[in-house]
């Protein structure tokens, strides 16, 4: 049988956290991939050049070095700036809020392409209909586009969050105890490393597995409207 | 900033390009080499000829990269004696042959998966013209579906190549001095921290869209004539 020698619960802790990045990074990435379809889509040369830089760099650098990038670089960046005008201050990021953000940040990139391509598959009558019976440009989002855009961005977020979640593996990296420093932790006690990075990746299957079964009930919710 | 001393190392970051480059495609090829029997056996009506490589890829695309690499390298280890009296101990010791391995399954998994989808997209008419010329079997596989399926597949299996490429950072967690790597201990010895992270950054973008070019040529070469022709407007 297996014999987690006690530390089944450090696993759970760390799950709690992993979930936790996940979720939060989630936020702020579907939060930077609505702003960056905006980009994409805007009668704005400036924003389509930001844009389109933030998905080049973001989709062609491993999300490792952006993290290192993040949690090492950003802090000694800001106390060389600071030391050059004369000031000397201690930057430290907490390794939650870095990983939340580069995730995010990350993961934001390829939200931006699933929302353009959801805001694309709108036909454009449907936005100028409602400007037709007089609504403002905000109410025409919120209540026109953003509701279809929803239904076609599903199927690309639920992706989008599969890979994502997957990626907070790598936090352990800046030191956050989620569920693969805890099992870091457990497997160098226990002198047992196969039964526990089997374990763990079991759990990350589960998310997995957890994760498709809702994403396929979200979608068949969000198209019961619709007739094939 | 001071980039001068990034200039200073840089033939040392060109050796870890070089390295994550070397290690990116001996991947893929042993990585490919496994892909289309998977997609075959994923494809194939006998349970259990399907179902064994349905978990295979279940469990490679639902877990984390940096997982898999942990378990075959540190988790070997508890295997020790077992690995030792089978004479397999002097590969799993070795980060190398352990990255390699990780890296392989799991783009196996994940190109099957697209080989899957390009073997049952191609088109119902190619294979019955190819029966009709009295092919059947290997023979049918070699000449109509595999190709087409190739074709119908590399604009998919190109993103999986930049995947694969970003993804042997990981590698640098087990010692392996790639790219990655060795800006970690470039910088351990320097403190420059942002000016190696971003130039590492720079060459893997660098890589990544010459590998978008090439996969680019490459589609192009492969189906150019099945593209839509662009009939030059006439002047007004």
């Amino acid at each position: 049988m297996l014999d987690l020698h006690g530390y089944g619960w450090l696993l759970f802790d760390g799950l709690q956290l992993t979930i936790a990045v996940g979720l939060c990074a989630m936020v702020v990435a579907v939060l930077l991939g609505l702003l960056g379809s905006w980009g994409k889509l805007a009668d704005n040369g400036w924003a389509n050049l930001a844009a389109n830089i933030y998905t080049t760099v973001v989709r062609g650098v491993p999300e490792l070095i952006l993290l290192l990038l993040v949690y090492f670089g950003t802090p000694t960046l800001i106390q060389s700036i600071a030391s050059s005008m004369g000031y000397d201050i201690r930057v430290d990021i907490n390794p939650f809020i870095a990983g939340t953000i580069t995730i995010g940040f990350i993961y934001g990139a390829f939200a931006t392409e699933v929302f353009r391509g959801a805001f694309q598959s709108i036909p454009k009558g449907q936005a100028e209909a409602s400007r037709a019976i007089g609504m403002q440009r905000i109410q025409t989002f919120k209540r026109i586009l953003l509701p279809q855009a929803m239904r076609f961005a599903l199927p690309g977020l639920g992706n989008v969050w599969m890979v994502l979640i997957k990626a907070t593996a790598l936090i352990s990296i800046i030191q956050l105890d989620e569920l693969m420093r805890k099992t870091k932790i457990a497997s160098n006690a226990t002198h047992e490393p196969f039964t526990f990075y089997l374990l763990a990746s079991f759990i990350y299957l589960g998310i997995t597995l957890a994760s498709m079964m809702v994403q396929k009930r979200a979608e068949t919710w969000a198209n019961k409207g619709v007739t094939r | 900033m001071d980039f001068s001393i990034v200039w200073q190392y840089l033939p040392k970051l060109l050796e870890g390009a070089w390295v994550t480059l070397w290690i990116t495609v001996v991947s893929l090829a042993i990585g490919l080499a496994f892909a289309i029997p998977l997609a075959l056996a994923r494809l194939a009506k006998h349970p259990l000829v399907a179902s064994p490589a349905y978990l295979f890829v279940l469990y490679f695309r639902g877990t984390p990269l940096l997982v898999q690499i942990f378990l075959i390298y540190y988790g070997s280890g508890q295997f020790r004696h077992e690995l030792t009296d089978l004479g397999l101990w002097g590969f799993f010791r070795d980060p190398w042959f352990c990255g390699i391995l990780a890296l392989v399954l799991n783009t196996a998994a994940y190109s099957a998966e697209i080989f899957r989808g390009a073997i049952t997209a191609v088109p119902r008419n190619d294979i019955e013209a190819g029966r009709a010329c009295g092919m059947s079997g290997l023979l049918l596989f070699r000449r109509i579906t595999l190709p087409k399926a190739f074709r119908i597949g590399l604009p998919a299996y190109g993103n999986e190549v930049i995947f694969l490429l970003q993804a042997t950072s990981l590698v640098s967690t087990i010692t392996i001095l790639d790219l990655t790597g060795i800006s970690r201990q470039l910088i351990s010895k320097t403190f420059a921290v942002y000016e190696f992270y971003l130039t590492a950054a720079a060459m893997y973008l660098v890589m990544t869209y010459a590998l978008v070019y090439l996969f680019r040529l490459w589609e192009k070469r492969l189906s150019g004539h099945l593209q839509p022709r662009v009939v030059a407007e006439p002047r007004t």
